[in-house]
């Protein structure tokens, strides 16, 4: 299994030799440094951390000690981010490696998982696909996107825990599978995915080949 | 404005020639039949250019035994193989949607190059 960090460009299209449009995302995949390897004996687990996007000069000084320490120690450029992927068998890698977009090639099924866009405080048909309390008639008025009944009277005399309803949406955590490699482009490091992916623009994403 | 468009390689089909709203023009159509593959011409006005970059399309009209006929070619599919341009229009409109209402000598466009 291997996988990478990206960063989600935007939504272009693409048309096969068959002129079938295909709707892909665009997204900046690595280069990503292995920065450490979790090993059975020392951790007891195996992964990979891999890094992104390398930090400019005036962002690297002003890491904290621990931070600008834990570059220091690897003597490679500090990173923005640092995420961490399960591998089956953790010896293939060392730290200083650099993983890019090769290792995904064309017709890959990948999995990407991000941060979804956050919404704010929604009602519930929003939030949880509620229909809304049907009717304008009959005196009825302002219940058109109302959550109804949240439960029963004097008995429970409570509502239940886990009762849907508005709040904060959004600003999950969201992971879509069986994504189409459609192009890889190792001179720009870019590859391009059927379909959306979670996030909005310039959002980290983890791509994972299943 | 799409940001990513210039990202991802797109080659814009040379056989296509520059028209405008209101050209008559003959649309070279790849149509794949079985195994074999050939070329069918659609000849009309062009009623309209939607979008931009590669979700570019343009609309040609077409009287067919009668029949209006509208199709919709995307600037870049490789279904399109060639566009000659027949005659260039006069028209004072970038959506010629009108001439869905008329017929005969009404729906003629002028030509640009008689007047």
């Amino acid at each position: 299994m291997s996988g990478l960090i990206g960063k989600k460009l935007g939504m272009s299209a693409v048309y096969t030799k068959d002129g079938v449009r295909i709707p892909v995302t665009v997204i900046q995949a690595g280069p990503c440094p292995v920065t450490a390897v979790r090993t059975l004996e020392n951790n007891g687990y195996q992964a990979v951390q891999l890094g992104f996007e390398e930090l400019p000069e005036n962002r690297a000084k002003k890491l904290n000690k621990p931070e600008s320490g834990f570059f220091n120690k690897l003597n490679t450029k500090a990173v923005r981010v640092l995420k961490e992927f399960r591998v089956s068998s953790a010896g293939e890698y060392s730290v200083g490696q650099v993983l890019d977009v090769s290792v995904f090639k064309e017709g890959d099924k990948i999995k990407v998982s991000g941060k979804s866009k956050g919404k704010g405080f929604q009602g519930v048909m929003v939030r949880h696909n509620f229909g809304g309390v049907g009717g304008t008639t009959h005196g009825q008025s302002d219940r058109l996107r109302a959550p109804g009944s949240i439960g029963a009277s004097s008995y429970p005399s409570r509502v239940f825990k886990g009762q849907r309803m508005a709040g904060r949406t959004g600003h999950d955590n969201v992971t879509v599978r069986n994504l189409q490699v459609v192009q890889v482009m190792p001179e720009t490091n870019l590859i391009l995915v059927k379909g959306a992916i979670p996030g909005a623009v310039n959002s980290i994403v983890k791509l994972i080949k299943q | 404005m799409n940001k990513v468009s210039h990202l991802v390689p797109q080659t814009p089909n040379p056989e296509i020639c520059n028209f405008r709203v209101g050209d008559r023009i003959r649309v070279h159509v790849r149509v794949i039949e079985g195994d074999k593959e050939r070329i069918q011409p659609f000849e009309g006005d062009v009623i309209g250019i939607h979008g931009m970059q590669e979700n570019r399309t343009f609309m040609v009209r077409k009287i067919s035994s009668g029949v209006g006929v509208e199709r919709i070619f995307p600037f870049n599919s490789p279904k399109v193989a060639k566009v000659e341009l027949i005659r260039e229009g006069l028209v004072r409109r970038a959506k010629l949607y009108y001439l869905r209402g008329l017929s005969g000598k009404a729906a003629k466009i002028k030509d640009k190059n008689l007047i």
